[in-house]
């Protein structure tokens, strides 16, 4: 990416004038340092610590010893293995719900009707509150005096209150109301992207609402849901501050952002929290790389769109 | 679910149909009674309603006024899946994720028509428009021209008793577009399929419609053959069209019978009527670059002869396109294949069989330019 320091004038005959047309002929000019404030940036703020966490990873500890000895630590202690488990069970089924309850929603809110500015601005309000706001609001709501459970015992759904805060539901639910938004509007830009006409030729051609939906929103929708579910489920995949307070952070919500924390700043173990750390973006890595093989499958181009 | 039969109707009968969108009538009063097997071009500028028309009967709009009738049924409150309309969209609208093969084969699959036949049919309907050897490509890998064919093969693969076509030409280039109107023409000859045409082309519309029906500002402004409409347009509007290019404000000063007697900025011009006239009434005066003749001396004229200046002289192959500024100052273009140049003086005459008057209801509003020109006229004169 060396965007090479150039003669300010050259005249196409001189070999480095002629260099130069070769160069640009590969896209590599001028215009390039554009690009250095971000190249810089992003390894301030993303490669360095990167590789610097990386060589933490790989720093012998006195319980730890060689090179992989804090992976084989991990590996080796049941409680610190199952947080790759427990943290998938809670991120993949609500990364699931959360792209899938999207697609609904934004197929219906796809065209332009009035309030839809309204609506949008309903769903997307979670996001802005953060996860603690969240996280303290699904306690009061969901908790065993919390109004969900008063009203069902009101209406006699239950006599005893539903557990909902402090086990696996609780963490769930703040994943859902934090991860629905989010999903919801990458999906409705990848409705909207697609071009109307389309299903209007389909309804033409005899086929039902719902012939429409399968046979071309969702095919068209579907390279869209995996990179949604993709940027979801690392979100999930990070579940912190609402495992701490909706969850059992000890016990089965002892996720495995927890225990990198915890070996970080309880026990100041940064080698050992800095492999489980590697090992999060590892499985986070597998997981993105299974779903776009499957996308690889779908067809990948242009939904019409505008202009087309 | 299943679609109604496409059986054919004997006639399609719009009824006053009327479209509003709010306070505004996109498209008011289409009355039209389209025969089995006839091509209907519907021709006007942009937002004149001829694509709302055509919403309307696939039933992507509902109306607002009026109904629409094939023969004893009434279909205008029916779903556009229900009717089984074949139609041919402006951009396409090809599924992208489809094969040609597939896209062809989508209507038939969802009438639940047999697999075997949905085979031989979609080879079929793509051996029509030639496209064998690009059946398995995915409409992205196609050109323009290819992908049109494809949006036809789509729609006529159904045999529906209706084909619509919104504008299928417009994104074509020059060519191209030639080409496409007469296998539309072919094709519409080959299956005798009833088809109503949408376009903005009036030549497009001419050479391929068996009844036009122009539009403007959602009114009818006439129906009838192209050679009704070319030879004896109802109003300024349709012959502006129909291609009179030479459209002249004037005064009608003499009326006898069927015959005008109208003052065009001074030049007397005797014209055939094509509405009821009255002396002092405001006219326009239509002539075509085509019937506007260069005299030659001692040459007679009923219309009109006048002299003038050669402006502007445009090459065309067999024939140049003139304008040619008059001594009132107002521009005439003609079309001849005589060798004329810019700067020389003129004789040009036109017959009154050929020269126009219309009622001037201000739907053509061409300012005569009298630039620097007319004064160079005036110079020359002097």
């Amino acid at each position: 990416m060396s965007a090479g320091t150039l003669p300010a004038a050259a005249v196409p005959t001189d070999p480095k004038g002629a260099w130069r047309h070769r160069l640009a002929d590969r896209g590599v000019d001028r215009t390039l340092w554009l690009l250095l404030p971000a190249v810089i940036f992003v390894v301030a703020l993303f490669v360095y610590p990167f590789l610097y966490g990386l060589s933490l990873s790989f720093t012998p500890t006195k319980d730890a010893p060689g090179i992989f000895g804090n992976y084989a630590k991990f590996f080796a202690d049941s409680y610190y293995r199952n947080t790759i488990w427990l943290t998938l069970r809670l991120a993949i089924p609500a990364t699931l719900f959360n792209t899938l309850a999207s697609v609904p929603f934004a197929y219906w809110m796809r065209g332009r009707f009035p309030g839809k500015r309204a609506v949008t601005t309903m769903l997307v309000v979670p996001i802005t509150l953060g996860t603690v706001l969240t996280a303290e609001g699904l306690l009061n709501f969901l908790g065993n005096a919390g109004w969900l459970n008063r009203f069902l015992m009101l209406i006699h759904v239950t006599d005893t209150p539903l557990k909902l805060t402090y086990n696996y539901w609780g963490v769930f639910l703040s994943l859902i109301l934090s991860g629905f938004p989010f999903a919801f509007l990458l999906i409705l830009s990848y409705t909207s992207g697609i071009d109307p006409t389309l299903e209007r030729a389909a309804s033409t051609m005899g086929a039902s609402t719902w012939q429409r939906f399968m046979r071309i929103t969702l095919p068209l929708l579907a390279p869209g849901l995996a990179t949604t579910f993709s940027l979801a489920f690392v979100m999930a995949f990070s579940v912190f501050p609402s495992a701490l307070m909706l969850g059992n952070p000890q016990g089965e919500e002892h996720v495995i952002a927890i225990a990198a924390y915890e070996q970080a700043y309880t026990y100041y173990n940064y080698s050992y929290a800095s492999a489980i750390a590697m090992i999060m973006g590892a499985v986070e890595l597998l997981v993105i790389a299974a779903v776009q093989a499957i996308r690889r499958t779908f067809y990948i181009g242009t939904t019409g769109g505008k202009g087309a | 679910m299943t679609v109604a039969p496409a059986k054919e109707f004997s006639e399609l009968r719009l009824d006053r149909v009327g479209r509003s969108f709010g306070e505004a009538n996109a498209l008011t009063d289409l009355s039209l009674t389209i025969k089995q097997g006839e091509f209907i071009a519907l021709l006007g500028p942009s937002g004149c309603g001829k694509s709302t028309a055509l919403n309307c009967l696939a039933g992507l709009l509902p109306l607002t006024h009026g109904s629409i009738w094939e023969d004893d049924r009434r279909i205008d409150t029916m779903r556009p899946e229900k009717r089984g309309f074949g139609m041919v969209f402006q951009n396409y609208a090809l599924f992208p994720h489809m094969s040609v093969r597939k896209n062809v084969a989508f209507g038939l699959e969802m009438r639940k028509t047999p697999p075997a036949e949905i085979k031989e049919r979609v080879a079929e309907a793509i051996e029509l428009v030639h496209l064998e050897d690009q059946a398995s490509k995915l409409p992205g890998q196609l050109s323009g021209g290819q992908q049109q064919r494809v949006a036809i093969a789509r729609a006529v693969v159904l045999r529906p008793p209706l084909v619509l076509m919104d504008e299928p030409l417009s994104n074509l280039d020059a060519k191209l577009r030639l080409e496409m109107r007469t296998q539309i023409r072919r094709l519409h000859q080959a299956l005798n399929l009833t088809t109503v045409y949408v376009t903005h082309d009036q030549e497009e519309a001419l050479s391929l419609a068996d009844r036009l029906v122009v539009l403007r500002l959602g009114k009818v402004q006439q129906i009838g053959t192209p050679r009704e409409l070319y030879s004896q347009p109802a109003n300024a509007f349709v012959a502006d069209f129909m291609g009179y290019r030479n459209l002249l404000k004037a005064q009608v000063t003499a009326v006898e019978g069927k015959q005008v007697v109208a003052d065009v900025s001074g030049i007397r011009v005797r014209a055939t009527a094509m509405t009821d006239l009255k002396v002092g009434d405001a006219t326009i005066v239509g002539v075509r670059p085509d019937d506007v003749l260069v005299a030659g001396p001692g040459t007679t004229s009923d219309g009109f002869l006048v002299e003038g200046l050669i402006e502007v002289v445009e090459y065309q192959g067999r024939e140049v396109v003139t304008e040619v500024r008059l001594p009132n100052g107002l521009s005439l273009t003609l079309r001849t294949d005589e060798d004329l140049h810019a700067g020389s003086r003129v004789s040009v005459a036109a017959a009154t069989g050929r020269t126009l008057a219309f009622a001037d209801d201000n739907t053509v509003t061409r300012v005569p330019d009298l630039g620097v020109s007319a004064e160079a006229v005036a110079a020359g004169e002097s």
